[in-house]
């Protein structure tokens, strides 16, 4: 961790933030920073017995004005699409040909959601079907709309994002839930770093309110059904999975770039890492514990916080716990906050990281867990392990 | 390092040591490559699933693969694990689960299919007017976590690091028909930059299931020559009608030129450089001007500091859709104006049919073998020639002809366009 700055450093220039606290920055500062204290905003009724918190209202014609577009997608792609389309207009790219034409972009992705109708049809049909090879060709080949495979691949949202905002520099797309979230901002703070790139687009979208991830995560017994507990207050109560509806993109590039097209940068990300390992009990402890030592120098004691994108679910998330209480500085948990969003997670908790860094100061503690950090803010230290599998953290600094 | 451990721009020169490939012609580079050279096709008949009522009932599937409760992931990822076990046999690297550096995986996305939205149906106890929330409810009447982890879209490059110990985080990779290539060219990034020595990459794809083809047939992207499947897929001639779905993987393991030599490995092949540029066109159709897949020819080449002269044959992406291979030709016309008639140029999927993601990967893994041997394999198939696409397509029989640089073009939906440039040993 070098603390002078070089012309190689990757700075956040543009943040797309968009979840059920609204759209853009300001409206989760805002929101976040509530006289009256946090309060969740949780859809109840839709897929009782749980619950989610849903995307905000978006005007989409805002981000993605042609309607040809906007029916193209399905949800999870709006999702991204608009995000990034917000990101672009905060780093003043949006629109920049130029620029565009050589920011490279990686995309954290799942897929796309289902015909529900559909498949509802069809598990119907099955039962009674003399043969159900044949009946399920059948229905599968008049029932699906053409297009909805396109709706459904994971590239298809990095596609929607060039075709949409003409991003056509290089395209990569990473699966892999939580970990494709770090691995996205690692890799692309690593090219930039090495002169491999000048300019990223990186983020990631997800779409909760649908029955099939909400079929996904029930699979693994991961649903929190209780009445709403904030990420570390759930654990008492045998902990589980809150999942947010979330858009996040940011745009990062070199120091030299960003000062020589006269960018505004909100922060830094100073340092970085991810890892693996089975979740043996400590396993994950020990990778975050040797990203720490690599990072630990160059933390300001009393000026730094811990924003940690924790799933919720039961054992990976009380062991983080314990190891952010082992770092003595105060910890916002923003799925509480946000629910929990799988691959755009950790953007999530860099964005928060950025924009907290940004205004020297951390925002309200989100349940009884968290201190309050009534001093300035300097420094953010980022992490981000999955529900499943993979450890991530970032430090973010003063730009 | 050597001054020769450097590429002309300085960075470390990345090599291939090891190579594993797999297809519907069936396991192993050494077979792929006696079966390609002598023209064969391993398309046939579907008989995994029931084609009653389907438009194409063929496609290149390795039904010679077995794998207890078979799903694309699963049987993408024993596909891996055969071929990342070859790739690794012939480099000699690392030890057995410990392979001493990071994993690039190209794989198809993950999601629940029939067999387990059935069984979930069934739990639930109804036989009619079924729906998600039934599923939802019995999703807990009994255990049904291994469709959790099996779906979850990490597991697979997950378990792959599990089994092989690659280094660091899996990086899974979607850039849908391109997603070999871009593995390779990760591999490659990450080599150039210092971040490792060694990587692993590799491509997968075991994904031809109803539902799948049933998507490919609606954007009527397949070809439907179902009266004899061998001489459906017909990259580059009049008669082509569309690509024939299919399944393979080929891992490649690469390494700096420099750590190579240390350990004194083998080396099959130079990735001399990689090109991108993606299309904001279309979601699945190619800018009509073509410049994307230009421009990612020309960028490859010039990461490559080599000139369109240089090149000696062009392993193309050569899908058989009317419009990729229209396409494609005028990349390769342009990017070689009055020599692109001359230049060999073959599609393997005239005989693999179209493994998706893995294409990317194993045609690399074809285009250094065709350097090695001298031999280019054909396009078979190919009776009618296209006056709209005059290329010289090495057609129906294998050429000996001695290379040493080769373009391995892949395009994908979604505007995807890599291109690799891949040398012999200097």
């Amino acid at each position: 961790m070098n603390p002078q700055s070089t012309p190689r450093d990757t700075l956040i220039t543009g943040i797309g933030l968009i979840s059920c606290l609204g759209e853009g920055a300001d409206a989760h500062w805002a929101a976040l920073n509530n006289p009256g204290g946090f309060r969740p905003v949780l859809e109840a009724e839709k897929f009782a017995p749980y619950q989610v918190h849903p995307m905000t209202a978006l005007e989409l014609d805002k981000q993605i004005p042609k309607r040809g577009d906007q029916r193209t997608m399905e949800p999870w792609q709006r999702i991204g699409t608009y995000a990034a389309g917000l990101a672009l207009d905060a780093a003043g790219v949006k629109g920049n040909a130029e620029l565009l034409d050589r920011t490279d972009m990686i995309v954290a992705a799942g897929g796309g959601e289902r015909d529900y109708a559909v498949d509802a049809q069809i598990l119907s049909a099955l039962p009674a079907a003399a043969d159900p090879g044949a009946t399920l060709n059948e229905m599968l080949m008049g029932g699906l709309r053409p297009t909805l495979f396109l709706a459904q691949l994971s590239n298809l949202l990095a596609g929607n994002i060039s075709v949409v905002h003409g991003v056509v520099g290089a395209s990569r797309t990473y699966m892999g839930e939580e970990a494709a979230g770090v691995d996205a901002v690692r890799i692309a703070c690593a090219q930039i770093a090495a002169g491999q790139s000048d300019l990223f687009l990186v983020g990631g979208s997800y779409n909760c309110e649908r029955p099939d991830v909400l079929l996904h995560y029930e699979m693994g017994r991961l649903n929190w059904k209780r009445p709403f507990a904030g990420v570390w207050g759930r654990q008492a109560q045998g902990g589980g999975l809150l999942l947010g509806s979330v858009g996040c993109f940011l745009v990062i590039e070199s120091r030299a770039h960003a000062t020589a097209r006269g960018a505004t940068p909100l922060a830094r990300i100073a340092g970085i890492a991810s890892d693996r390992c089975n979740r043996a009990p400590g396993a994950a402890t020990a990778n975050a514990t040797r990203q720490y030592d690599d990072v630990k120098s160059a933390i300001r004691p009393g000026e730094a916080a811990a924003i940690s994108a924790a799933s919720g679910a039961p054992a990976p998330t009380a062991e983080e716990a314990a190891f952010l209480a082992g770092l003595n500085m105060p910890v916002r948990g923003i799925a509480s906050a946000i629910g929990h969003s799988l691959e755009p997670a950790f953007p999530a908790a860099l964005a928060l990281a950025a924009l907290s860094v940004a205004k020297g100061t951390l925002f309200a503690p989100l349940e009884a867990a968290e201190a309050a950090m009534p001093g300035p803010l300097k420094q953010a230290l980022v992490t981000g392990w999955g529900h499943w599998r993979g450890e991530g953290m970032a430090l973010v600094t003063e730009a | 390092m050597a001054q020769s451990d450097l590429d002309a721009k300085g960075r470390p020169v990345v090599v291939v040591t090891g190579t594993g490939v797999m297809t519907s012609l069936g396991q192993g580079r050494d077979d792929n490559w006696r079966d390609l050279c002598a023209g064969k096709s391993g398309i046939r008949r579907i008989t995994r699933f029931s084609v009653a009522g389907l438009k194409t009932t063929f496609a290149g599937t390795m039904d010679y693969l077995n794998v207890p409760e078979p799903s694309a992931p699963a049987m993408s990822q024993r596909a891996a694990e055969l071929v990342i076990e070859e790739a690794i046999t012939e480099a000699k690297i690392g030890s057995k689960g410990n392979f001493p550096g990071p994993l690039f995986l190209a794989l198809p996305p993950v999601e629940m299919e029939w067999p387990q939205r059935v069984a979930l149906a069934a739990a639930s106890g109804k036989n009619q007017d079924i729906t998600y929330d039934d599923l939802l409810r019995a999703a807990t009447t009994a255990d049904f976590s291994p469709y959790y982890r099996r779906f979850l879209f990490g597991s697979v490059a997950e378990h792959l690091a599990d089994t092989f110990g690659t280094k660091g985080s899996p990086i899974a990779i979607s850039t849908a028909c391109a997603s070999g290539a871009t593995a390779i060219q990760q591999g490659v990034e990450a080599i150039r930059r210092g971040e490792t020595e060694v990587a692993l990459c590799a491509g997968t794809d075991a994904s031809v299931n109803a539902e799948s083809l049933i998507r490919f047939s609606l954007l009527s992207a397949l070809s439907t020559r179902n009266d004899d499947p061998s001489k459906a897929a017909r990259p580059f001639a009049k008669d082509r009608d569309g690509f024939v779905m299919s399944e393979g993987a080929g891992a490649l393991v690469l390494e700096s030129l420099a750590h190579a030599r240390a350990r004194g490995a083998t080396i099959l092949g130079v990735v001399e450089g990689c090109g991108e540029k993606s299309d904001g066109f279309h979601r699945t159709r190619s800018s009509p001007d073509g410049k994307p897949i230009i421009g990612c020819m020309i960028r490859a080449l010039a990461d490559a500091s080599a000139t369109p002269d240089s090149v000696g044959y062009v392993n193309a992406h050569g899908t058989g859709t009317p419009e990729n291979d229209k396409m494609e030709w005028l990349g390769i016309s342009t990017v070689f104006g009055d020599r692109a008639p001359s230049i060999p140029v073959s599609s393997n999927k005239s005989m693999i049919g179209h493994t998706l993601t893995a294409a990317g990967a194993i045609e690399a893994i074809f285009s250094i073998l065709a350097m090695r041997h001298g031999r280019l394999p054909p396009t078979i198939n190919y009776e009618t020639p296209d006056p709209a696409v005059p290329v010289d397509c090495v057609p129906n029989v294998a050429r000996d002809v001695q290379v040493t640089r080769t373009i391995s073009n892949s395009f994908g939906f979604g505007g995807q366009n890599v291109c690799l440039v891949v040398g012999v040993p200097g």
